[in-house]
């Protein structure tokens, strides 16, 4: 078993890759063949992601140095339980949206759709994989550029006007990785994530205020990836202009910046970095908390669904770095455990809105009184359950994610603010998606007609992918003791990052110090 | 010192124009601001494996002394990245200018009301 691994780890950037490529070179007017190899490629992507998941939950650590150099002077890629548990994450939601991509046509709307998307899960998963920082900036360039792509899939003014303002300012934040990266390597002398971590643990006096600017300017980056508040204005604009299926895709991609977060933050910033132990925590609460509470109260500024569901794709960010902010064991167990939730979720309800959205002709995604439209129950049944998801309720998982946090950070002293913030958003999101769905199902009833919709493409299998993306949901919450199990292993695994260090630096090293 | 004070100023005069430029309101100069940020981080990254004059990067038997040769990669990678991304933020600009009619980062002329 455990030979394969080395092979699996590198099969999870080699398959997006080669397939992108090759969808681009010969499959560029094959539609067809595109799609089975885009749907073949997250089918064995799932199966690489649970294998590596199954080797992983066993608590090794396993490492694969690319050509064979050596860490740290080669660039290694490291498997623990977070990052397999994230690539499992990535390559689910992948199946789901290209499966809904191709049921619904929604890839042949502008070009290239099949060899972006391969490239983005390149870059996501390389993101995920990487065990050196400046491989993790190429990676996260890689999986920016595919996504410039795939949010300008399509066209129009108003998503290259978003689009515009998102690829500014990315790369403003690539600029700053990059300077927090140079400042780092400057002091430390390394670009190995774990070797990195050995030296900062033995930093002298005089060299910690240089590291403490460099972990964070970083700190800054991924909180720009993460749509932490204030840096978060990118998000709702870029997320409510793009497709449906582009938007549940990117439901990851903040997710990267929180990932990002957790590992520089327990590996490089852990509790041997002496006076620069958790350095970002000070900073990054506070912004988690005001990041919830702007996320949910956004949902009241919504005029169209699909802002809905950006504005609470920034709410659970604000709730998931909330938690992970504390810095705690108990609490970084359902953090990761409220991650998964909230990526299906995310994605979940724009996958509905997108279905709502179609079937309503020229009302669109308007929170607007309008005629019934078909499947209209089967769809209010839907939006019921993803809106139940989203906000966390019973007895969907998120509920049980925002109740494992509240428990989690019991023992912070900052849990007050948590606590009431939590509780707080929780009930306006309730009163902002019951308000949406009562104009939008339960008014619209009353209107007399119903409006005629044109052939409508996969009007079943549409509404299949989105309910099994919601009966992921449901499994996450029946499952919840074997995944909670998962969780808290990875957490104590992140706070202990000795093994880590040990597996990417080899014996010699016998762990840190 | 003159070397190190020279570098360090062109690198703080590089990024004070790049971050004006950034924050314009048209996209032309964004760009452009872009661009000078990115030449500002080139400079960085290259001073970081400090500042030697005349040591070569790769081996050398006759070397007595070897300047930091992975800056030098860093800096090779971002130049491409940066060059590749610049070209595309160009397109994207131009693209946008053709289909709104102005060339706005926010997409609204000045004076103009929110839609």
């Amino acid at each position: 078993m455990s030979a394969h691994v080395p092979n699996l780890i590198v099969a999870a950037l080699i398959l997006p890759a080669v397939l992108g490529a090759l969808t681009l070179l010969l499959l560029r007017h094959r539609l067809g063949a595109s799609r089975i190899v885009s749907l073949g490629s997250c089918l064995a992507l799932v199966g690489v992601a649970a294998a590596l998941v199954a080797h992983a939950s066993g608590g090794a650590v396993e490492s694969y140095a690319l050509g064979n150099w050596r860490a740290p002077f080669g660039i290694i890629l490291v498997v623990d339980r977070l990052s397999a548990m994230m690539l499992l994450l990535t390559s689910v939601l992948a199946l789901a949206v290209m499966s809904y991509a191709v049921a619904t046509g929604a890839d042949r709307k502008g070009w290239h759709f099949h060899p972006l998307f391969q490239f983005q899960l390149l870059g996501l998963n390389g993101a995920f994989l990487t065990g050196d920082l400046f491989n993790l900036f190429v990676f996260f360039e890689v999986l920016l550029i595919a996504s410039y792509g795939l949010l300008l899939h399509g066209q129009g003014a108003t998503r290259l006007k978003a689009g515009v303002q998102y690829v500014v300012i990315n790369l403003v934040g690539s600029t700053l990785f990059l300077v927090g990266v140079g400042l780092l390597y400057g002091v430390t002398g390394t670009l190995n994530m774990a070797d990195m971590a050995v030296r900062i643990a033995a930093a002298p006096p005089g060299d910690q205020g240089l590291i403490a600017a460099g972990a964070l300017v970083l700190t800054v980056v991924f909180a720009l990836k993460a749509a932490l508040v204030p840096l978060h204005f990118w998000l709702p604009g870029a997320y409510a202009a793009t497709t449906a299926t582009v938007a549940a895709l990117f439901a990851i991609m903040t997710k990267v910046g929180a990932y990002a977060l957790i590992r520089t933050g327990t590996l490089i910033l852990g509790e041997d970095a002496g006076p620069l132990a958790w350095l970002a925590a000070d900073w990054m609460l506070p912004a988690a908390i005001v990041t919830t509470i702007v996320g949910f109260v956004g949902l009241f500024a919504a005029r169209t669904l699909r802002d809905m569901a950006a504005w609470s794709v920034l709410g659970s960010m604000g709730v998931l770095l909330s938690a992970v902010a504390v810095f705690r064991v108990e609490a970084m167990g359902p953090a990761l455990y409220y991650t998964l939730h909230s990526t299906l979720a995310g994605a979940a309800l724009f996958l509905v809105v997108d279905l709502i959205a179609k079937r309503r002709g020229q009302h669109g995604d308007a929170l607007t009184v309008a005629p019934r439209f078909c499947q209209s129950e089967l769809l209010g049944g839907l939006f019921f359950l993803s809106a139940i998801g989203i906000v966390g309720l019973p007895p969907l998982s998120g509920f049980i994610g925002k109740l494992l946090i509240l428990d989690g950070v019991r023992a912070a002293p900052e849990a007050a603010w948590i606590w009431a913030t939590i509780l707080i958003t929780t009930l306006i999101g309730v009163l902002a998606f019951a308000r949406a769905g009562s104009r939008i199902f339960w008014k619209s009833a009353t209107v007399e007609g119903t409006i005629p919709v044109r052939a409508l493409r996969g009007r079943w299998k549409g509404v299949g992918v989105a309910a099994s993306l919601l009966a992921s949901l449901v499994a996450l919450a029946a499952f919840g003791g074997p995944v909670t199990t998962y969780t808290d292993a990875t957490a104590t695994q992140l706070f202990d990052p000795a093994r880590y260090i040990e597996a990417v630096l080899g014996e010699r090293s016998g762990g840190r110090r | 010192m003159t070397m190190e004070l020279l570098v360090a100023s062109a690198i703080a005069v590089l990024t004070a124009a790049g971050v004006y430029l950034v924050l314009r309101g048209r996209t032309f100069p964004v760009v452009l601001g872009l661009a000078f940020l990115s030449y500002a981080i080139n400079l960085f990254l290259f001073a970081m494996g400090r500042l030697v004059i005349d040591r070569p990067p790769i081996y050398d038997k006759a070397a007595e002394s070897y300047t930091d040769p992975l800056p030098q990669a860093l800096v090779l990678t971002a130049i491409v990245i940066a060059f590749g991304m610049t070209a595309f933020v160009v397109i994207l600009a131009l693209r946008t200018f053709l289909e709104t009619g102005t060339d706005q980062v926010d997409g609204r002329e000045d004076g103009e009301a929110q839609p």
